[in-house]
Formats: structure tokens, C-alpha cells, sequence
């Protein structure tokens, strides 16, 4: 297990360490989605900050994760992408359409604490 | 040029004497070309270079000049005066000392060559005809070289004006500000190119990240057209900035660019936009969750007047 979740209250917390291989972001995926459903979850905070390069396949990954705690019925907030990578995703058309977004690991945990969508959330 | 038509000349009646002029002066080098220094010492000609500075460009000076007369090509003067004038210029020596000291050369060799003919007033006009057009074409050649390299200078500092002023107003021109806690204001002012939406963009990612900014409110009244490629970039922008945990209003759109927008077909559905820029700050403020409330003390006020 590269990337730890903790438990935080009614949160699942993921910081992502170092870049991962596609195996270990599966994997990542896999464990999370299951948690949602053992610790009865109600928000999961993805952190990337260390991610300085975000390929189509990370994305995509993380992506499907947010969408997946969703339909466990968990808000999936992802957080930390740095403002190079921002940058080159926009560039790439990688934009994390319908996807929570927040500054950092306290904005991810504020928005999720105030029940409403987070700030960066398009679908208002 | 005319280099076939003197060489030509030359190997009939003047090759003989040229030969011998050339002889004269590399004979008499040492004398000659210390007698130079010398009398440019004097004029004061020879200020901002060192002693050794000015033997070696002297004796540079003297045999390229020498040369010129023998083989009556300039090629050598040419590149030699370029180079010169691109130090001298740079070490801010004046046209007056170079070509002071040129002229001073001049009048050196000619008084050499007076007294070698003293006794034969023929033959100093003859070796006269020979050296004075070589002279002056040499002087030539480094006046202009310092004229061309003096508008080269200045050319380029104008460009570095023209450029520093460029930087200085696409930086002014965007200006990320803070609001309020979480809030932030890009005023957009001006033509947006590819290069500066990219710069704009940059620029806002990074305040985000600094200001821990949860809205941004985009105001673009003071761009003049929106078109496809204005509008690509503005959504760029905003998709960067909520990737960053920022929701972005936009607002200042006009009847106008909004009925081009609609016209040529582009999709700003996925855009939260708001008519100026007072709507923007109010609706940034909901998000974040301020309220405004006058004062008692200026309801009262208002009530009076």
C-alpha cells in the first residue's frame, strides 16, 4: 500500500507521497472506494500536492475515484494541484470535468465541513 | 571599383615607387610610428588607453596602413576600423580621438616622405600622387565604420527601451488583487494574445495559491473583442483556476461581445457569468459567505438627508 488513508472523523484523507505507477493509483482507487464503505465515510480528500506531473492516465484515475465515492455516497474532494500543473492540464484538455476541487488539505476539509460544494465545483 | 583599373596603372609606372614607398616606411617603422604616439600624446588623443594599449594599436595601425599602400586592397583596414569601432565605442572614445590620430598618422607620413624627396621636387609629387588617395581613402573607411557603428548603438538602445517599456506594461496590465479573505479581482484591460493569456493565467494560479483565494472575479470590460480565440483562453483560464480549488465568475461581458459570442458559436455555457462587475463581487461574496450591512449609524443618516 504506497498511498496511507487515514481516518479522520467522518473523512478519509489520501496524501499522495510520491508519483505513483498506474498499478499503485489502482490500487489507490480500489482501497479507497472500499473504505467509503467500511468507515460509512461521508467525504474522501485526495491530496496531490506532491504530483508535479499529471499524465492523462492520473487524471483519468482520478477522476473515476471521485466519481466512484460518490456513488457510495461519499463528496470526494480533490486537493493540492500545484499551479504548473493546472496550468498544463487546462492546455491539455485534462480539466477533472465534474470533479471537487480545493486550494489545499484545510480548504478540502473546510468545504467539506461546511456541507456545501466546494468552491471550485462547476455543477452549482 | 576601380582596384583593376589602378593595379593596372600601378604595375606600369607606379608599381616601381609604391614599392619604394613601401620600403621607405617599413625602413623608418620604428621612428616614424614613435614620433606618431608621440605627437598624439600630445593632443591628448590617446586618453582611456593604457601605454601598452596604445603600442600595440599603434603598430597594428601603422602596418595595416602600410599594407593597404602595398597591396592596394582595404579588406584588412575594413575589418580592423569595424573592430575598432565597436571598442571604442563601447570604452566611450570619441570619433575626434580615432580620427585625430589617424590624421596625425597622415601628416607623419607625409613629412617622412617630404624629407626623403627634399631635393627632388618631381619625385615627392609623384610619390604624393601615389600616397595621398590610399590616405584618404583609409581615413574614409574608419569614419565611416565609427558612423555606422555609432547608429548601431544607438539602434540598440532604443530596441532595449522599446522592450523594458513592453515588459513593464504586460505586467501592469495584470494585476491580480485581493477583495477580501478568499476573494480575489483580475481586472482585464486590453487585447488578451495568446502569450498574455498564458501570462494572465500564470499570474492567477499563483495569487490562488498565495491568497488561498476561493473565488475569483474575472472583469472584462476593458477588452475591446472577444472572438473564438479570446474566449478559448479566458476558458483556460478558468478551468486552471477551479482546478486549483477556485471558482471563477466573469463578469463585464458586453451586449455586444455577448451577441458575438452567440453568433460565432462559442459554448460559455460552462461559464458563471454576470452582467458588471458589482454583480460579480456580490455573488463572489455569497459564495464565500459575507454579508454586508450598512451601519446603523449611516442608515440614520441617510434617513436625515
Amino acid at each position: 500500500m504506497e498511498v496511507p488513508i487515514l481516518k479522520q472523523g467522518n473523512y478519509l484523507i489520501a496524501t499522495i507521497q510520491a508519483a505513483l505507477s498506474d498499478a499503485a493509483l489502482l490500487e489507490l482507487r480500489d482501497e479507497l472506494v472500499e473504505r467509503v464503505g467500511r468507515f460509512r465515510a461521508r467525504g474522501v480528500v485526495l491530496d496531490v500536492t506532491v504530483l508535479d506531473v499529471m499524465d492523462s492516465f492520473t487524471a483519468r484515475t482520478l477522476r473515476a475515484i471521485a466519481h466512484m465515492t460518490k456513488l457510495r455516497g461519499a463528496r470526494a474532494i480533490i486537493v493540492g494541484i500545484q499551479p504548473e500543473v493546472a496550468f498544463a492540464m487546462t492546455q491539455l484538455g485534462m480539466t477533472l470535468e465534474g470533479v471537487e476541487t480545493a486550494l489545499d488539505l484545510d480548504g478540502g476539509l473546510a468545504a467539506l465541513r461546511r456541507g456545501t460544494k466546494g468552491g471550485g465545483d462547476r455543477g452549482r | 571599383m576601380t582596384d583593376q583599373g589602378e593595379s593596372t596603372i600601378r604595375t606600369e609606372s607606379a608599381g616601381a615607387l609604391v614599392r619604394e614607398l613601401v620600403a621607405h616606411f617599413r625602413e623608418k617603422r620604428e621612428p616614424l610610428r614613435r614620433q606618431w604616439v608621440e605627437q598624439m600624446t600630445a593632443k591628448g588623443l590617446l586618453a582611456g588607453l593604457t601605454p601598452q594599449e596604445a603600442e600595440t594599436e599603434s603598430i597594428t595601425i601603422y602596418d595595416t596602413c602600410v599594407g593597404c599602400l602595398e597591396t592596394g586592397k582595404y579588406d584588412a583596414a575594413q575589418t580592423y576600423a569595424t573592430r575598432m569601432a565597436e571598442r571604442s565605442v563601447l570604452r566611450g572614445m570619441t570619433a575626434e580621438q580615432i580620427n585625430g590620430g589617424l590624421l596625425t598618422l597622415r601628416d607623419v607620413y607625409g613629412r617622412s616622405l617630404f624629407e626623403r624627396y627634399q631635393g627632388n621636387m618631381k619625385r615627392l609629387s609623384e610619390a604624393l600622387d601615389v600616397y595621398e588617395p590610399v590616405a584618404n581613402k583609409i581615413l574614409s573607411i574608419v569614419a565611416l565604420a565609427f558612423i555606422e557603428e555609432r547608429e548601431k548603438v544607438v539602434r540598440e538602445e532604443r530596441e532595449k527601451v522599446v522592450r523594458l517599456q513592453q515588459e513593464v506594461i504586460r505586467e501592469l496590465s495584470t494585476p491580480v488583487l485581493q477583495l477580501r479573505d478568499g476573494e480575489l479581482i483580475l481586472p482585464v484591460i486590453g487585447m488578451i494574445d495568446t502569450q498574455r493569456a498564458r501570462q494572465l493565467t500564470e499570474a492567477l494560479l499563483r495569487a490562488i495559491r498565495a491568497n488561498r483565494a476561493r473565488v475569483v472575479v474575472m472583469d472584462i470590460t476593458g477588452v475591446p473583442a472577444v472572438d473564438s480565440k479570446v474566449a478559448n483562453h479566458l476558458l483556460q483560464t478558468v478551468q486552471a483556476a477551479r482546478l486549483m480549488g477556485a471558482a471563477v465568475i466573469v463578469t463585464g461581458l458586453s451586449a455586444e461581445v455577448a451577441q458575438t459570442l452567440v453568433t460565432i458559436g462559442v459554448d460559455l455555457s460552462s461559464l458563471n457569468t454576470l452582467s458588471d462587475l458589482q454583480s460579480g463581487i456580490e455573488e463572489a461574496d455569497r459564495l464565500v459567505g459575507y454579508r454586508v450591512i450598512t451601519t446603523e449609524a449611516t442608515m440614520a443618516r441617510n434617513a436625515e438627508t
